[in-house]
């Protein structure tokens, strides 16, 4: 914005008691005193004022959805997502979650034309996120999915198998695990996305990030879960397992069923 | 004497708070606050090395390549691996892209609007169809009562000074320029995956294997902002540069200047990179100097940390221990990082100056021909201050902009030698040390990794707002923002549109200053807000 300082408090002061806008949040909530402040306000006290007067809360990116990468362990400010902000200053008010690091500009612009064609709000996972955009997960529409399904990997960066675009999961890839339109939407006017330029998904979209999947080299199915102590190990023990076979299982019967018998037989 | 609070500071990226005291019409004395604190060197402990080039990403999504490539170069010098050719090409076009996304972003998005007046834009009284359009198109949006990120700004400031005319040509550019940046990062895109957030610069190179219709769909778009920037955004700065030559000494600061140096060159030496290692100092300009990641040391004596000795970073030890708002004593979350005990800025015009110093022959040309056009041949002095610093972002990117064309040949011709490697696998030793010393758009950009059973023991960032907006040192010399700012004239202190140009014209990131501290200690922080 062009103005400054005591301007820029002025428009938003002017914002507030107008009322009736779409208040869009990004970035975490410092929760420690003194360690997020604008114009002298904690930035908590911030998200309180406004958050009154808004028809519709939408927190973008994964810092203003669920706290984000500052929020890692240890979380050294204490920051936190919009929702747990607002529990916290005792406002209940719906948030529309668009969880990413970044954010898709696409999802955004799409929430926002969504309510002014519709006048409503978009119909919500159980994390808030627009089914419409978080409704399937990267592994659901992966342009490499058939690589997967045929068991053809990359197996070491800079092979000359990520040309010919071969499914990155033993590279560590977290698309199975992962809810987001990332493959059909893509980013930055939809020239490419992580996958199709060569970088494995490191789960971003989720809840949870990037705890939840630090370690972002490691093949699934190595994955923590996140605020659950002692029987976390127990649980993904048993998780792990079952998904580690369930894809072993996918990607060997692929194979055997015949869909690579017909690409030998072509090649011979 | 007036003392003026600009909180929060717009069109910069983060949370920054200025202080002036203004007496007889100029600025008397300044202080800069960084107003927000994550903690992100305390988050890396701990854990695996390989996603560190991913997590300090975060630090900010204005330069993020340049956070990958440096964390990524830390453990390339701590594993002791190099990435092939065509990965060291790859991951210059990367960050090439975010460079040139950033000047255009900066020059007509963050800045401009500190010299164009938009509502006198209205006056003008074009004769070409499509600039009638865009006065046409203002005038709708003016009239519509929500003026958006125009309202309540300093239309009519005195300190204004294009006719109007020349505000609705940079009106119409200013429109034109959010596409251009737009499109800047999506090249990083191609071969990064997103911009921001790249995705394919580990250590090692680069994972993105490049294709031949690949290349060509970015050959084809490099060449359009090649155009643009050569036809528009240059052209914009030498028409709108003369309305406001007086500002030429003004903002000059310190005048020391340091550059780790940016986009590598073969040989790997950071003398030869595009735009070199080296640094100025104002006592004997026009030398170039060696730059020496050992000669960085970190004052904490105005900012919210303990300790009392300045430390290199490499054994850096503080507590964070806010105490409130102090301009005497304790005032901001930012360090201060000096070279030699010496404050330096940091930026395009760091890097410009010293490449011109050391005879860079793409960076002599430019700053040469830029010289005589505006009547000062030969004296490169000239450029030390508010309109050197516009003037150097645009040449740097017109000289970045050019470079990623002929990076893009270099890697086509490669693939035709047969040389198709991108990246180098390494294993992670159980001990290791190693530093990455690369630069932001904004500036000087430094990672020190230390990792230990194979996890990340300490982990340390010097970034390049840091170096610009930090407070005074232990010796009570300011900051290079604080000092540029002292000797500002400032018309009407309820409208301070100067004190912005001087800051604007440092390009500041706050996410970047304020990303941390830390290592050692593990005391848990107790904060008092005063």
């Amino acid at each position: 914005m062009a103005a400054a300082g005591k301007q820029a408090e002025e428009i938003l002061e002017k914002s507030k008691k107008a009322g009736g806008y779409i208040f869009i949040v990004e970035g975490g909530v410092p929760t420690k005193k003194g360690h997020g402040t604008i114009a002298g306000k904690e930035m908590l006290d911030i998200l309180k004022e406004f958050s009154g007067p808004a028809v519709a809360i939408i927190a973008v990116g994964s810092c203003a959805t669920f706290g984000g990468v500052p929020a890692a362990k240890p979380n050294p400010s204490q920051i936190v997502g919009v929702t747990e902000a607002l529990k916290k200053v005792g406002v209940n008010k719906p948030v529309i979650n668009l969880d990413l690091c970044p954010v898709n500009v696409e999802y955004l612009v799409g929430v926002v034309v969504n309510y002014l064609l519709l006048g409503k709000l978009p119909e919500l996972d159980s994390f808030g996120r627009p089914k419409m955009f978080y409704g399937q997960t990267i592994h659901d529409n992966c342009e490499r999915r058939t690589h997967f399904d045929a068991g053809r990997f990359v197996e070491k960066f800079g092979a000359k198998e990520e040309a010919l675009g071969y499914c990155l999961y033993k590279m560590g890839c977290k698309g199975p695990m992962t809810y987001s339109a990332c493959p059909k939407i893509q980013y930055n006017d939809r020239v490419s996305w992580c996958v199709k330029a060569g970088g494995p998904c490191i789960g971003c979209a989720e809840h949870g990030w990037p705890d939840k999947f630090a370690g972002f080299y490691e093949r699934l199915p190595d994955v923590k879960m996140v605020g659950i102590q002692a029987t976390a190990d127990k649980i993904g023990a048993v998780a792990a397992a079952a998904t580690a076979a369930g894809i072993a299982l996918h990607a060997v019967g692929t194979a055997l069923s015949g869909r690579i018998k017909g690409e030998k037989e072509g090649g011979e | 004497m007036a003392r003026i609070t600009i909180d929060p500071m717009t069109r910069i990226e983060g949370h920054l708070r200025i202080d002036v005291e203004i007496e007889g019409g100029k600025v008397k004395d300044a202080w800069t606050t960084g107003t927000l604190f994550r903690g992100f060197e305390i988050i890396l402990k701990g854990r695996d090395p390989r996603d560190a080039w991913h997590l300090t990403q975060r630090i900010c999504g204005v330069c993020p390549t340049s956070h990958a490539h440096t964390s990524s170069m830390s453990m390339e010098d701590a594993f002791k691996v190099k990435p092939p050719d065509n990965g060291r090409i790859i991951r210059n076009i990367v960050e090439g892209c975010q460079f040139v996304h950033s000047h255009i972003l900066w020059f007509y998005h963050l800045n401009a609007l500190d010299y164009v007046d938009v509502v006198s834009a209205l006056k003008a009284q074009p004769k070409e169809a499509s600039l009638k359009r865009v006065q046409e198109k203002l005038k709708a949006f003016v009239e519509s009562g929500q003026l958006g990120p125009f309202a309540n700004a300093y239309w009519g400031h005195p300190a204004y000074k294009l006719p109007p005319d020349l505000n609705l040509l940079a009106v119409a550019h200013y429109l034109e320029a959010l596409d251009m940046q737009a499109k800047a990062s999506h090249l990083s895109a191609l071969f990064g995956g997103r911009m921001p957030m790249t995705m394919t610069s580990p250590p090692g190179g680069s994972t993105h294997v490049p294709t031949v219709d690949g290349m060509a769909n970015y050959l084809f778009r490099i060449k359009e902002l090649m155009n643009w920037i050569d036809n528009v955004y240059i052209p914009d700065v030498l028409t709108i540069a003369p309305y406001y030559l007086d500002y030429a000494g003004v903002g000059k600061g310190h005048a020391n200047f340091l550059s780790w140096g940016v986009f590598e060159d073969a040989s790997f030496d950071p003398k030869k990179r595009l735009l070199p290692r080296g640094a100025i100092f104002a006592s004997d300009f026009p030398k170039v100097h060696e730059a020496k990641p050992e000669d960085v040391t970190e004052h904490t004596s105005h900012s919210w940390y303990k300790g009392t000795q300045p430390l290199n970073p490499a054994v850096g030890e503080t507590d964070p221990e806010y105490t409130g708002y102090d301009p005497n004593k304790k005032y901001t979350w930012a360090k201060s990082p000096r070279l030699k005990n010496k404050p330096m800025e940091v930026g395009a015009l760091a890097r410009m100056l010293v490449a011109y110093l050391s005879g860079q022959p793409t960076a002599k040309k430019l700053i040469d021909s830029t010289l005589s056009a505006i009547g000062h041949t030969g004296k490169p002095q000239v450029l030390l201050g508010v309109v050197g610093r516009i003037a150097a972002r645009a040449l740097e990117c017109k000289m970045v902009a050019d470079a990623m064309y002929q990076w893009g040949i270099e890697i086509i011709e490669n693939v035709k030698k047969g040389k198709t490697e991108v990246y180098t696998p390494y294993e992670i030793p159980d001990k290791a040390k190693g530093i990455g010393l690369w630069e932001a758009p904004r500036g000087a950009l430094g990672h020190w990794i230390d990792v230990d059973g194979k996890k990340i023991k300490n982990y340390q960032c010097v970034v390049p707002t840091t170096w610009n907006v930090c407070p005074r040192d232990d010796n009570g010399v300011r900051g290079p923002i604080e000092e540029a700012l002292v000797g500002t004239s400032v018309v009407n202190p309820e409208k301070p549109l100067e004190v912005l140009r001087v800051v604007h014209s440092f390009d500041p990131c706050l996410a970047c200053t304020v990303h941390v501290i830390h290592p050692e200690s593990n005391r848990i922080m107790e904060f008092k807000v005063s």
